[in-house]
Parts: C-alpha cells; sequence; structure tokens
C-alpha cells in the first residue's frame, strides 16, 4: 500500500514538474489572478463578497458568442463585452450595493446570490440550457513551440495581460487621486468619507474597474471554453473566491496571490493527476484550502495580527 | 408566567405548519406534492437556522448535511432486489440491508449529525469568512464524492425505486418535529449561550461561555435535523445529485435571509412565502386561470421573478420579513406605554 502511495506520489510529482503543465498551470493562474483582483477591488472599498462575479464574466462570454453569431468583426465583438459587462457592473453597483452599503456581510452576499442566480435564470431564458459558441477568437489556441513546449497562444496572452492590467492597476491605485481614496476607503470607510472621500464615486470607480477585469476576463476565458452556457465561470468564481479567501481578503496583494495559486495548483492537479483521480479535483482542492484556512485563518499571505476584540 | 410566554413563542410557527398541511390536504393529488415540498423546505430552513440565526455566522455547509442524510435513506430503503440493477458498485453491507421508512429518517438524521460534528470538529475553529469559505468547501467536497463514489450511492443517476413514504402527514409531523427540536434547543442553557456569543463574542467569553463548544454543539445538532429533512425528501421525489448543490444552497439560505435569520418564526415564515411563491409560478409556467384568462408565462420566468424578489426584500427590508423577530401572541405590556410617548412629539 505504502509502495503504491510512494510510486503514485513519485509520477504525480514528476508529472508536476513537467514544463508543459507548468506553463499552462501558470497561464490558469494569471485568469484567476485577474478574477480575484476584481472581487478583491470591490471587497476591499465595500466589504462585499459579490458572489454574482461570475455571472459578469458570463455576460460578456454571450456578447462575445452574439457577436460572431453574427459574423461581426472580432473587434466589435470586444467592444460589444466591454460594453455590456460595464453597463451591468454600474447597474448592480447602483441598485444593489449602494442601498445595501451599510448592511451586514451576510446580507449583502446573500443579495449577490440573488443577483447571480437572476443574471442566470435570465441567461437560460434568452440563450437556453446548451448556450451558444463564441468562434471569433479561436485562433489563439493555436500552439506555437517555445524549447520544446508546446504553448497555446492564448497562454502567453492571458500572462501578458494579467501582468499589464495588473501594473495600470498598481498605477491607478498608488499614483492617482483616485486610487488614493480608494485606498483610504478600504482602510476604514467611515473615517475615509469624513476627511472628504466621496463614498459613490470610490464605489462607482472600484465596481467599474472590477467590472473592465471581468470583461477581459470573459474575453480570455471564451478562447478555452468556447461553448458559452448560463453557468459559464460559476465554477471558477467559486474556485476564486476560495483562493481570495486563502490569499487574504483584506489586502488586494494577498487576494491577488490567493487567487493566482488556487488558479496554479489547480491546472497543477489538473495536469498530474492519474486520470482515474482526475475527477476527484474539487475535493482535493477544496481539502487543500480547508487546510490552509485551518492553519493560516486569516490568510495565507498576511502577517497574523492576531486580532481579538478588547473590550 | 415568563416560561408561559416563552412556549407561547412555538405556537405560531407550528400553527403555520399545521395549517399548511390542512391547506394542501384540501388540494388535489396533483397540486398536494407543492405542500409537502414546501414543508420538507420548512424542516431545512429550520436545520439551517438552528446554527445560522443563533449564532450568526453563515454556513454554506448545510446542503452536505442534507445530501448525506438523503443518500443514507435513499440507498438503505431501495428494496433489496432492486439494488444491483441501479447501483451496480454499492457496498456489500449496503446493498444488502432494506431498512423501513421511520429507521431510514433516523438513520438519515444520525449520518447528517455525526458527519456535521466530524466537520465542526476542525471548523468551528474559524469565524467569518473564513468560516464561510470553509463550509462551502465541505459543500464542493460533499458533492464531489457523491457525484463519482458509486459504492456508496447511484453516483449522477437518479435515486429510483425509493419508497415514496414522505406525503403530507409525514412531512407536517416532520416538519413539526424539527421545530419543536429548534425551539427547545433555543431556550435552553446552550442555546441561550450561543445566542449571547452572536450578540457580543468578546462579553460571552468574558462571563465563560465557550465560543467554539457551543457552535460544535448547534452545528451538529443542525446537522442531524438537515440529515433527517434530506431524508423526507428522497423518500418524496426522485433525486440526483444536481439536485443537492448550489441552487438548493441558495434557496435555503434566501429562505432563510428573507424570512429574518435570527428567529424560529421567520425561518418559517421565510421558507413557506417562497416556496408558495415558487409553486404558484410553477403552475403559471404550464398556464393557470386568472379572472377567467388563461395566463401562461414562458418556462423559466419562476426562477427570474423568485431570484428578482429575493433580492427586492433584501434591498427593501434586509432584516426580513419578520425583522428577525418571534411572533409574540400578546404585545409586550410594559414597552406599550414607552412607545405611544416616543411617538407623540
Amino acid at each position: 500500500m505504502s509502495v503504491l502511495l510512494a510510486s503514485g506520489l513519485t509520477d504525480f510529482l514528476s508529472d508536476a514538474v513537467d514544463p508543459q503543465i507548468q506553463v499552462d498551470a501558470i497561464g490558469l493562474g494569471a485568469v484567476y489572478a485577474l478574477m480575484a483582483v476584481g472581487i478583491g477591488l470591490v471587497f476591499g472599498v465595500l466589504r462585499l463578497v459579490n458572489f454574482a462575479y461570475g455571472q459578469l464574466i458570463m455576460a460578456g462570454a454571450f456578447a462575445l458568442a452574439y457577436a460572431s453569431d453574427r459574423d461581426w468583426p472580432v473587434g466589435i465583438g470586444i467592444a460589444l463585452c466591454f460594453g455590456v459587462v460595464l453597463l451591468l457592473s454600474l447597474a448592480m453597483e447602483r441598485v444593489v450595493f449602494r442601498p445595501l452599503r451599510s448592511q451586514s456581510g451576510t446580507v449583502m452576499l446573500i443579495a449577490t446570490f440573488a443577483i447571480s442566480f437572476l443574471l442566470q435564470s435570465i441567461a437560460l431564458l434568452w440563450f437556453g440550457p446548451l448556450g451558444k459558441t463564441a468562434t471569433s477568437l479561436v485562433q489563439l489556441n493555436r500552439t506555437v513551440s517555445v524549447g520544446g513546449v508546446e504553448i497555446r497562444k492564448i497562454t502567453i496572452v492571458a500572462i501578458v495581460t494579467a501582468a499589464v492590467c495588473l501594473a495600470l492597476l498598481v498605477v491607478l491605485l498608488g499614483r492617482t487621486s483616485i486610487g488614493l481614496h480608494m485606498r483610504a476607503a478600504s482602510m476604514d470607510f467611515t473615517t475615509a468619507r469624513l476627511i472628504g472621500v466621496r463614498a459613490n464615486l470610490v464605489s462607482g470607480v472600484a465596481v467599474l474597474v472590477s467590472g473592465v477585469l471581468a470583461a477581459v476576463v470573459a474575453v480570455m476565458l471564451t478562447v478555452q471554453y468556447p461553448t458559452v452556457t448560463p453557468t459559464f465561470a460559476l465554477q471558477e468564481t467559486i474556485i476564486v473566491l476560495a483562493g481570495v479567501v486563502v490569499g487574504g481578503m483584506t489586502r488586494l496583494l494577498p487576494a491577488t496571490l490567493g487567487g493566482f495559486l488556487i488558479g496554479y495548483v489547480s491546472g497543477i492537479l489538473g495536469g498530474a493527476l492519474p486520470t482515474n483521480q482526475s475527477q476527484y479535483l474539487p475535493t482535493f482542492l477544496f481539502g487543500l484550502v480547508i487546510l490552509v484556512l485551518l492553519i493560516r485563518p486569516d490568510g495565507l499571505f498576511t502577517r497574523s495580527r492576531g486580532l481579538v476584540e478588547r473590550v | 408566567m415568563r416560561g408561559v410566554r416563552d412556549i407561547a413563542q412555538l405556537i405560531p410557527p407550528a400553527a403555520l405548519v399545521v395549517a399548511a398541511g390542512l391547506v394542501g390536504a384540501t388540494f388535489s393529488r396533483s397540486n398536494e406534492i407543492y405542500f409537502i415540498n414546501a414543508l420538507v423546505m420548512v424542516s431545512v430552513v429550520v436545520a439551517l437556522y438552528v446554527f445560522v440565526g443563533n449564532s450568526g455566522v453563515l454556513s454554506f455547509g448545510h446542503i452536505s448535511f442534507f445530501a448525506v442524510g438523503l443518500w443514507a435513506a435513499g440507498v438503505l430503503s431501495i428494496p433489496e432486489q432492486e439494488k444491483p440493477a441501479t447501483m451496480p458498485y454499492l457496498f456489500d453491507f449496503l446493498s444488502s440491508t432494506t431498512v423501513g421508512n421511520v429507521p431510514s429518517l433516523l438513520i438519515a438524521a444520525a449520518v447528517g449529525g455525526v458527519f456535521a460534528f466530524l466537520v465542526g470538529l476542525p471548523l468551528m475553529r474559524l469565524s467569518g469568512l473564513a468560516a464561510g469559505i470553509a463550509t462551502f468547501a465541505v459543500l464542493g467536497i460533499t458533492n464531489n464524492i457523491l457525484r463519482y463514489y458509486e459504492k456508496i450511492g447511484p453516483g449522477l443517476n437518479t435515486f429510483s425505486s425509493v419508497p415514496e413514504t414522505t406525503d403530507l402527514l409525514q412531512a407536517s409531523v416532520g416538519a413539526l418535529l424539527v421545530i419543536v427540536a429548534a425551539f427547545a434547543y433555543q431556550r435552553s442553557r446552550l442555546g441561550r449561550q450561543l445566542r449571547a456569543t452572536r450578540e457580543d463574542p468578546a462579553a460571552a467569553r468574558a462571563v465563560g461561555v465557550s465560543i467554539y463548544r457551543q457552535r460544535l454543539a448547534a452545528f451538529a445538532l443542525s446537522g442531524f435535523l438537515a440529515g433527517f429533512a434530506g431524508g423526507l425528501y428522497v423518500h418524496f421525489l426522485p433525486i440526483n445529485v444536481d439536485a443537492v448543490y448550489l441552487d438548493l444552497t441558495f434557496i435555503t439560505l434566501a429562505m432563510l435571509v428573507i424570512g429574518g435569520a435570527t428567529s424560529l418564526w421567520g425561518a418559517v415564515v421565510g421558507a413557506l412565502a417562497v416556496s408558495g411563491l415558487d409553486s404558484v409560478l410553477a403552475n403559471a409556467e404550464n398556464g393557470i386561470d386568472v379572472l377567467g384568462r388563461t395566463v401562461d408565462v414562458p418556462t423559466g420566468t419562476r426562477i427570474v421573478v423568485v431570484s428578482a424578489l429575493m433580492a427586492l426584500v433584501l434591498i427593501v427590508r434586509p432584516s426580513g420579513l419578520t425583522g428577525g423577530r418571534e411572533l409574540s401572541l400578546r404585545p409586550p405590556r410594559r414597552l406599550r406605554p414607552a412607545a405611544s410617548q416616543e411617538a407623540a412629539p
């Protein structure tokens, strides 16, 4: 038994260091990191876990599929995708997030649950359970050979896009006054308002930036999974949410790292698990999540402050 | 006197359940199922309330206890000769054992309770978002294993030939039992201690309440009740693994929050209100007569309307329909003059 386990483990490890699997896992991690930023940014400012984030991506993906159905040029499809996602984000902020801003985290989370199911069921009503196919960008799935490793173009695009987006975000948060306001609001919303931070503006910008990231993710995910169904990106959102909490939800950098890490780990597991066990991938992944949460409940990448309320 | 008034708080939720059962009995067989479904939902939501309502900690894991209870009751009550056809890979002791209706419900409850206790042992040390995500992870793991591990159940297939013993009577009695258990718990020493930790964790700890132990006890009890509800459910409808995952988790949590998460009355009202609305809309999808005209709404409208209304209730009334309070049969006497004085100027 132990011999079997050991040989299984060596097989797993030798597969896991395979450069092909490594590259794919990093590509997946890059996409998840972008989603993590989108979720973490809104959480930072509004203290709201946006479960409906995946449905923003789904809406963007449907916009792409709609455009590719009608043979519109790729540029118009992407523009439509951004338009739809940004409009939905702003509507969500205005109609749901803003009125609930003073409510408890539970109420806000359940409200985004409701929005998520609402958008899913509208998509179901509109496009049916089988969904639509977005084909205009599939040529990005072709591979290029780099040093004997077959890399899909989309993997390179994903990694570069993620790096560029994160760099832009660092500039936005660190070098502009609205970024300063957002950082202040995420430290202490009430005090920030007292010294002149405009609450509606800050939360609007946070939601807008997170919407831009959702649209970017929608474009990249439809390349890899061209079939767009109402549950598109749902599983990914759940996994990224777990990753964000594992990394450390209260700060953006740990949240992003957590998103990347969970994408990377699920890429490795997916590539290296033997086929008869690969159906249990969620079990392995969620098991790891629980383990990390038990050891570091405040997050893997945060300095534990031992936060205990004192009376 | 106080004890009497306390017990009186049990009357409204219990009466509502009895009323739902009696009204259901006047309907035709085909419409009765909506009432049975609503009553089973009452059981699940009250089970969820025992932990979430009393502790104030969100749990996404409860449908996993519901699911393991459902699996246990379903697998054990399918007649022996039917098992090889639908579940060929079953463990021997499962395929050679068949139990009756009531024992299967008790086993379902026990399995749910033990599972919740074991899961709670490590997990109840967490709180806040970490606890939420960890319970979600439990749900993901449970669903993943039930889906593919065919030695303990039908895997991806639907449960078939489970005796359909959950009728209106059993569903009502089941819901009543769950409500009484939840009420007894929240009035007990343990329940009061847990509610104290919900209101002020630091103060509760200062007077010697162990948050971990109280949460663990409530978690195990609510897993027990959820497993029982799962047993009721499998004896009612042919179920597959997709029916006990995200959708049910969402809808039961939403029922609790819409009713008002901090009271038993809220849990019952939320469960009945949302399932009632859901049933009316499900009927409308098949076409119903409204004032002599046949209204026929497209299939799928149901979920759109229900989730939109849920969001609306949360925005307009975040503390739920009942405001999270028990329904008191007589208004508190001493508060009344004070309230009118406040309103006067």
